[in-house]
């Protein structure tokens, strides 16, 4: 394979890493920038909406198409109403205390794990992607469904931001962010602000669990790895903002791709949490963060 | 404020209602079939029950219990019941020989059993050796005959990699191809397989084209493909873990319909998992290396149906009561063989308890013979005393119609190779 198809493959599979990036981190980026609550429990939110979407795909007849479009409609529903339930029964009572959150969330997770694990079992399972469309290029074949998923991150992510920007919800979530005792004076219910942040956080992670799940497949600990990938992009891109998010997703994404195929995967992994480190030291709030 | 309390003081009638109804429990839990006053043997199970090997633990879980009721069945081992303790290590080192202490120290169990992934073991066996008890592990790894760990340490269940790769390696370059593409984990296990089977395809007049090794953590393959050479006549491909369904779709998306190489792969890739998955159409026609068929072959052992009931496998290797829970069938065997290796070596030694330990190491050595019957369902072995392993038959399937059909047996000659180490000659 020349050179051309070889940085074609990996500006493909770069950007395909770079939505999957996306679509996890935002939901963590927007819970962190309005609520200042470290969800440890993402991941697992994102293992459950994936475990949902297997469960209504198997209930559902006729091509599988239907069987996922019901589980977009169904999985971030039920994960958010668990996440709703979280927030009121477990975080309101700690008052967010961020330490407190950190241990409670990771509660959460072992919780939401070992369920899972008594459950559904150790397998992994595969969810059938919505269309089957293999791309046969002279070179290589590539998934079509992969491509997709990169344009639904963009319409997801443009929706979460028209949410944030042109709604009555979003403006009361970006009250509450910038100061949650003025925002009360002045008669936001900050409790159900916070409350439906936290769902809709954890509804994204299952949005994004569906649209993920037919190229790789559920299992009960496929939490850990997007949750820790997440983190990183947030610290990045700046923990809150969106664009922040959007851009440091692609960066580690792409350089994940281009490296991992020109060099290997191992320096790619060490390159991103380089990164981390040295926007830790030199720019703490992130490449897009307002200061704290 | 002066509150009074009364715990403590006079029983309420609830906590007498309480304790009454725990007295009543206990005492149901003692009304069991009595055994001639024998006190049992308490064997510990290192169980992978959570963490990344948990598909396996739970098959290997099935079929200890079938194995000891069969045994209790017959009359115990040295006339005595067979207790399992099971603890979960969560497939995680560190905490395997935690277990390896607590069910020794803690249940008092006689010897420890069932450990199927290589980290765990290399975990754990360095605890059993500390603590003198038998650690008899279940896990495939060339790590016990290699000479790495110690006398405590045997694996009479299973064959290793080693020898399961040096009798796979002449049908590949007499039947497949000789150019090989290698693709394997990035750690112990795959490179066992790296090692080995470049050496045994060498020796066929065959060639290793390229190696490339993927993290365990990998979620996406796709962009490892393009390392594969075009000239390659073979993928051998030995993957493990929850992303091997990805990996054989990606495989399958990157050639396509065009022209692509023959495929070859250990189980180990696709146990726990149905081969009529959608999305592994792609192997339709490809080759696999199991130790025991998964599919019931038309020649099968005159033993293979009652083995396969007691441990509630139906003819095409998946639960008797759910066909979509696949069994770990090349692997679950190991549990059964040494739980029955056990029985043997007990009377042979005439071990009686702890004491007796160093006594039964030595009884288990001196066992050379291990034929074929109920005891050894997955076939006849050989056990080597000085390497502490068992050598035994190896079968190759291919994928017809998304089943796997047994195309070929080996010889438990053709697995064997030079003793590595005389654990005999290591102190206790």
């Amino acid at each position: 394979m020349g050179f051309g198809p070889f940085l074609l493959l990996a500006v493909m599979e770069g950007l395909v890493s770079a939505a999957v990036l996306a679509l996890t981190a935002v939901g963590l980026s927007l819970v962190f920038g309005v609520m200042r609550v470290v969800n440890v429990a993402h991941g697992a939110f994102f293992m459950l909406g994936a475990l949902v979407a297997w469960f209504v795909a198997g209930h559902v007849a006729g091509p599988p198409v239907w069987g996922w479009l019901a589980a977009l409609v169904v999985a971030p529903l039920v994960v958010g109403a668990l996440a709703a339930l979280v927030d009121i029964s477990v975080l309101k009572r700690l008052n967010y205390e961020p330490e407190a959150v950190i241990v409670a969330t990771i509660g959460v997770l072992y919780i939401l794990e070992q369920a899972a694990l008594m459950s559904f079992g150790p397998d992994a399972r595969p969810v059938a992607a919505p269309f089957t469309l293999r791309l046969q290029l002279p070179w290589f074949g590539y998934s079509g469904y992969k491509l997709f998923v990169v344009v639904a991150a963009c319409a997801v992510l443009a929706g979460v931001w028209l949410l944030m920007a042109r709604t009555r919800f979003g403006l009361l979530m970006r009250a509450t962010q910038v100061d949650r005792n003025t925002a009360r004076a002045f008669g936001i219910n900050v409790d159900r602000v916070y409350a439906g942040t936290f769902a809709l956080g954890a509804a994204l992670a299952a949005v994004a669990a569906v649209l993920v799940v037919p190229i790789s497949q559920v299992h009960y600990l496929m939490g850990a790895d997007p949750l820790l990938l997440a983190f990183i992009t947030v610290i990045i891109g700046g923990l809150g903002s969106l664009r922040g998010t959007l851009v440091a997703a692609l960066v580690i994404g792409l350089s994940d791709g281009v490296i991992s195929m020109f060099w290997s995967p191992t320096l790619s992994k060490i390159i991103a949490t380089l990164l981390v480190a040295l926007v830790l030291v030199f720019r703490p709030q992130g490449l897009f963060g307002a200061k704290a | 404020m002066i509150t009074t309390k009364k715990t403590g003081l006079a029983p309420s009638r609830r906590s007498v209602l309480m304790g009454a109804g725990a007295g009543l429990l206990a005492g149901a839990g003692l009304i069991r079939p009595v055994w001639a006053q024998a006190a049992p043997l308490k064997l510990g199970f290192q169980l992978h029950a959570t963490g990344i090997g948990a598909g396996y633990g739970r098959w290997y879980q099935r079929t200890a219990d079938a194995a000891v009721k069969l045994i209790n069945e017959g009359g115990g081992i040295a006339g005595r019941p067979v207790e399992l303790v099971y603890e979960d290590d969560g497939t995680d080192p560190k905490r395997g020989a935690e277990v390896v202490d607590k069910l020794v120290s803690q249940h008092g169990c006689d010897l420890v059993l069932g450990t199927l992934f290589s980290h765990v073991v290399m975990g754990s066996a360095p605890r059993a050796g500390e603590l003198k008890v038998p650690y008899l592990v279940c896990s495939e790894g060339y790590h016990v005959a290699s000479g790495a760990l110690n006398r405590w340490t045997l694996q009479p269940g299973i064959t290793d990699v080693r020898s399961q790769i040096s009798s796979m390696a002449p049908w590949v370059a007499g039947n497949i191809g000789k150019k090989v593409t290698m693709v394997y984990p990035d750690y112990a296990f795959g490179y066992d397989h790296r090692d080995f089977f470049t050496a045994a395809i060498q020796a066929q007049g065959g060639e290793v084209l390229a190696q490339i090794a993927i993290p365990p953590t990998e979620t996406s393959f796709t962009r490892y493909f393009p390392q594969i050479p075009p000239e390659t006549e073979v993928i051998y491909h030995v993957m493990v873990g929850p992303g091997v369904l990805t990996f054989v779709k990606e495989l399958g998306e990157f050639y396509g319909t065009g022209a692509k190489p023959q495929l070859f792969g250990f189980i180990d890739s696709l146990e726990a998992v149905d081969t009529a998955t959608p999305g592994l159409e792609f192997l339709e026609g490809s080759h696999f290396w199991e130790a025991h068929p998964r599919v019931k072959p038309a020649d099968a052992g005159e033993h293979e149906a009652a083995y396969r009931a007691a441990v509630g496998v139906d003819d095409n290797g998946a639960s008797t009561g759910d066909a979509a829970d696949v069994a770990t069938y090349s692997h679950m065997f190991s549990t059964w063989e040494t739980l029955f290796f056990i029985k043997q070596a007990i009377e042979a030694a005439g071990y009686t308890g702890p004491a007796d330990r160093q006594k039964l190491v030595e009884a288990m050595e001196a066992i050379s013979d291990l034929p074929y019957g109920i005891e050894r369902p997955q076939g006849a072995k050989t056990f080597n005393g000085k390497t502490h392993q068992a050598f035994g038959v190896q079968n190759i399937s291919k994928i017809e119609g998304g089943k796997l059909v047994k195309v070929h047996t080996t010889t438990i000659e053709e697995g064997l190779y030079p003793d590595a180490v005389d654990y005999t000659t290591m102190a206790f």
